[in-house]
């Protein structure tokens, strides 16, 4: 009996799947997300899994979403409980008028159940051990068995999914066919058995268009490719290792001598993070294109070098995918709390330019560019990205690239410009932008050559710890740092259709939130002009839309306001105008949640507004 | 200071190598170091050496840690790119380095405080990696920079100079170097040029990871008695295995020795090493052999110096990575970007 009536959506739900961590279903989960794309109805999947390999829980979630929601939503409509470990929490999780899908083969006692919810049993484990003997199989195939249960259950349509099936194991005959005879056990038995389909439903339409469905990571290794690297030096911490690995692969493809078969990149697993940056600085300091890829942890350890990089100006990429700190934190939980860290990291006064895209086609724009940048401004460039974009498939715009683009390799004193005898001082700013010339080694034989050290030096790099020289040097940084602000990708502003006192600054993987929000908060009456920051140091529109606004929210995923700080710190602007948002479980921040508290802050200025003092 | 150049002045009457390059051209800044310091008679047998190779100095990237010793680079190679980084982490920038342009010759500089303490650990990797390079470590036994504390590699019993016993064990950067996997290994004295300076210049024709151990003392901290790498300790307790002479590929090999006690080695560059054998049962090409000597001769208080191990045949890091022989850093968007037309694919093979 159903205390309420069951949900009934079309390309709108959300869909969870409790699993045991080793079970092997991350792959038919995904391949669930893919079908229900390939009916041209946009998905947001998201694996939540702890930070352990065998046997504890996972969960993945894929919110079906045909006005293409991409940040998470909150809440589950539909439960494929496979994990008895988790079976309480996971049936507390389910919305009301919700369903719950299970493996029937061992009763269970109605108490195991809710009254408001519809309860779906399959018997996989029977299906599974009637048709196959071989242990791994039974555990393989299940998953797609229930995958094909599923398919009968939301009304997909198969030959999409065989489709998909049929790609993944292209030559591969054997498994091919038994992937879609399992898949055809599950549909039929649903179909046979159940009442299918459920409120739930899978439509074809065509809101996908020619969006691409790709991992941060993946993304931004691919930008790394394209940005001309060829040093990667790392260390294994999740969230970040498959950039490394996905550098590797990409590499593999790509960046292969046609005649000899050799590689035209280098990668080295560091011992550690230092030696992974100090491996990057190395390499561009003698003018290759490298980076390293880590998150929190690692960044702490490679502080010193950072230090080097900006005050020695050596150019650096450090792709920085954070996860929940402090210390090692929620080792596989998003956040964005490294902010602070980054652009102020290492010992004395030092700065350094950070990037944030919003997602995976951002996130190899962005890389590309990181590589022009840091050999640019001659210092280390951080993109920014964190657990949630980098390690979850998100669909985003094709990637794209500019066969016309050439590598800006910025200042460098070549042998010719040494020998025409133009005057070179590795520290002296001809241009007035803070901007020096540098020599690679080995460049001329009596010219171009000097120390590099982290020690203060004047500005024809000779050691020198006279106070007037390093403060010449040290302002001269500032300049730099000046001119970085426009060379960075600037923040992108919407509108509000009516016009409004009120803003919101956001950025990185917050943006599919924040968009849905803000039709949230219209719904409610609340109208916000919006500033996507997409680089520290913060472009002068920065400064602008806080002066346009009376009160402007900051929305970020860490406990300490740290984009807002950065923001006060760097505008001299009173922080009672920068109202916080934070959110920082180590779940991605949703629309619902970003919704209520910047509407509960706008109905309570509404209900006391602001008045001017009388005089 | 370090920032007096020296003055550019040569004596037309100086001799010059092939290259047409007088002993002047492979100097540097005028030291800053201690008079006497051991680290600057190191600087005068790389300048010896560089320059009885004939190396264009511009081609050689040093590279150094912190410290007395790691500021030496300054001293010589004046028209080579130096890099003094940080404490302990020259391997890894220097591995960073080689990566980017295998064509240059990779000099690094270190201290027995910046290799056995802060940078055991990178020293470590940089050779079982292969790395191609001569990594010189200017082992004091203290801090000299920092004021004479005991480093990693003082001897257990030995004295500071404020008369403290160290009662730590003491890390011996060659058995270890050995044990990694170094390809060329080779343990001297800052005080005898003669085997110094040609142990630099095999080291350097080596293709792979060479380590060379050069005791080296500090006189302000680490020279008097009770320190077993003060000047007289050394000289008293030094037992050489062999002598050596470098010949670059072209020369003719003279043997003037009495056969049996010459060994010609021919490395991967054509230069030869003809190895003058002292003790003549020690194999050089013996990698456990060496180890169980050096512990035999080190539980007896003696040091044992000269080429303690060589394979000619060594292979380098690019070898294992399989890497083009054109530089890295050389490489430009059209040999390094796929392109448009591969991002379609890319593209279309995620929908
Ligand atoms: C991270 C860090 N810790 C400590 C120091 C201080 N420090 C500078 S040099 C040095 C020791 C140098 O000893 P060694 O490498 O043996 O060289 P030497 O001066 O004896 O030639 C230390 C501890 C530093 N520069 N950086
Ligand atoms: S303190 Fe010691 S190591 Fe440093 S320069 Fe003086 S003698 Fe040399």
């Amino acid at each position: 009996m159903s205390d309420k009536k069951p949900l009934s959506s079309v390309n709108d739900f959300v869909v969870r799947f409790a699993n045991v961590n080793g079970s092997g279903s991350a792959s038919a989960n995904e391949m669930f997300a893919r079908a229900i794309l390939r009916h041209g109805v946009p998905v947001s999947p998201r694996n939540i899994f702890p930070s352990n390999i065998q046997g504890l829980p996972t969960w993945y979630e894929v919110r079906v979403t045909e006005d293409g929601h991409l940040g998470a939503r909150g809440g589950v409509d539909m439960m494929v409980a496979m994990n008895p470990q988790t079976w309480d929490k996971d049936i507390a999780g389910i919305e009301p008028g919700g369903y719950l899908f299970y493996d029937s083969t061992k009763p269970m006692p109605s108490t195991k159940f809710r009254d408001d919810i519809t309860v779906i049993g399959v018997p996989l484990t029977a299906i599974t051990n009637s048709t196959y003997t071989d242990p791994r199989q039974r555990q393989l195939f299940k998953n797609i068995i229930y995958l094909g249960s599923l398919s009968a259950l939301l009304d997909m349509d198969p030959k999409l999914i065989e489709q998909l099936i049929g790609e993944q194991y292209k030559g591969k005959e054997k498994l091919l066919s038994s992937n879609v005879h399992a898949l055809h056990l599950g549909r039929d038995w649903a179909l046979q058995n159940l009442k299918c389909p459920i409120g739930l439903r899978v439509k074809k339409t065509d809101k996908v268009g020619d969006r691409i469905f790709i991992e941060g990571n993946s993304a931004a290794a691919l930008g790394a490719v394209y940005g001309g690297a060829t040093v990667c030096a790392w260390y294994p911490i999740t969230p970040s290792s498959s950039v490394a690995e996905a550098f590797t692969a990409h590499c593999k493809k790509y960046r292969h001598d046609p005649e000899t078969g050799k590689a035209k990149y280098a990668i080295v697993q560091g011992e550690d993070e230092l030696a992974s940056i100090g491996i990057v600085i190395g390499a561009s300091w003698n003018g290759a294109r490298a980076f390293t890829a880590t998150s929190g942890p690692g960044i702490s350890l490679m502080t010193e070098f950072i230090g080097l990089s900006y005050f020695a100006e050596i150019p650096a990429v450090i792709m920085n995918i954070q996860r929940a700190g402090p210390s090692t934190g929620m080792p596989t939980r998003t956040q964005q709390c490294d902010i602070i860290a980054c652009a102020y990291a290492s010992h004395g006064d030092t700065k350094h330019v950070l990037l944030f895209p919003e997602d995976p086609a951002e996130a190899f724009e962005f890389a590309a560019a990181a590589f022009d940048l840091a050999e640019r401004l001659q210092t280390t460039i951080f993109l920014m990205l964190d657990l949630d974009i980098g390690m979850n498939h998100r669909l985003c715009r094709p990637l794209k690239w500019d066969d016309a683009k050439q590598y800006d390799r910025g200042k460098v004193m070549t042998t010719e410009m040494l020998e025409e005898g133009r005057d070179f001082g590795r520290y002296l700013d001809v241009d007035g932008d803070g901007i020096p010339y540098r020599t690679y080694p080995g460049t001329h034989p009596t010219k171009g050559s000097y120390f590099t050290r982290g020690t203060s030096r004047d500005r024809y790099a000779r050691y020198s710890e006279e106070g007037s020289v390093y403060a010449d040097n040290m302002q001269r940084l500032v300049r730099k740092f000046e001119t970085a602000q426009d060379l960075v990708p600037r923040p992108l502003q919407a509108n509000a259709e009516r016009p409004t006192k009120y803003g919101v600054i956001y950025f990185g993987s917050t943006s599919p939130a924040m968009d849905e929000a803000i039709g949230l908060l219209e719904a409610r009456g609340h109208q916000l002009d919006r500033l996507r920051i997409r680089a520290f140091p913060f472009h002068s529109s920065v400064a602008s839309f806080l002066a346009e606004h009376d009160f402007v929210y900051v929305v970020e995923q860490n406990r300490d306001a740290q984009l807002r700080q950065l923001i006060v710190n760097e505008n001299g602007i009173d922080p009672v105008r920068l109202v916080p948002i934070v959110h920082y479980d180590g779940t991605p921040i949703t629309a619902r949640y970003i919704a209520k508290a910047i509407g509960d802050h706008q109905d309570h200025l509404k209900v006391t507004p602001l008045r001017k003092a009388v005089s | 200071m370090t920032y007096i150049a020296k003055p550019k002045f040569h004596h037309p009457g100086l001799k010059k190598n092939e290259l047409g390059y007088t002993h002047r051209d492979y100097e540097g800044k005028i030291s800053t170091l201690c008079a006497g310091c051991g680290h600057d008679s190191i600087t005068a047998s790389i300048i010896e050496a560089c320059y009885e190779l004939s190396i264009e100095p511009h081609r050689v990237a040093k590279i150094s840690g912190i410290g007395c010793s790691s500021k030496t680079p300054d001293y010589f190679l004046g028209n080579s790119h130096g890099f003094n980084s940080v404490h302990g982490r020259m391997p890894s920038v220097l591995t960073g380095a080689n990566l980017a342009n295998r064509d240059l010759i990779y000099l690094g500089v270190s201290g027995d405080g910046d290799s056995a303490s802060i940078g055991f650990g990178q020293f470590a990797h940089s050779i079982r990696r292969g790395v191609n390079m001569t990594y010189i470590v200017e082992n004091n036994g203290v801090y000299g920079l920092t004021k004479g504390q005991f480093s990693a590699t003082a001897d257990r019993g030995s004295k500071s100079k404020k008369g403290v016993t160290n009662t730590d064990n003491a890390i011996d950067l060659v058995a270890i170097a050995l044990q990694l996997g170094a390809t060329f290994v080779a343990r001297s004295f800052s005080g005898d040029k003669s085997q110094l300076v040609p142990l630099i210049a095999a080291a350097i024709g080596h293709k792979g990871a060479s380590f060379i151990d050069v005791i080296s003392p500090c006189i302000a901290f680490n020279n008097h008695a009770g320190s077993t790498k003060s000047f007289d300790y050394v000289r008293e307790h030094n037992d050489a295995v062999n002598r050596l002479d470098v010949l670059v590929g072209r020369d003719p090999i003279a043997v003037d020795y009495a056969p049996g006690t010459v060994q010609v080695v021919e490395q991967h560059d054509g230069s030869k090493i003809a190895l003058r054998k002292i003790d003549a049962d020690y194999d050089p090409h013996d990698r456990l052999g060496a180890q169980t000597f050096l512990q035999k001769h080190a539980a007896k208080g003696q040091i044992v110096t000269g080429l303690l191990y060589v394979d000619p045949d060594a292979e380098d890091l690019h070898t294992h990575l399989n890497t083009v022989e054109t530089p890295l850093n050389t490489m430009e968007a059209d040999t390094l970007c796929p392109g448009s037309a591969a991002l379609d694919k890319f593209n279309a093979s995620l929908r």
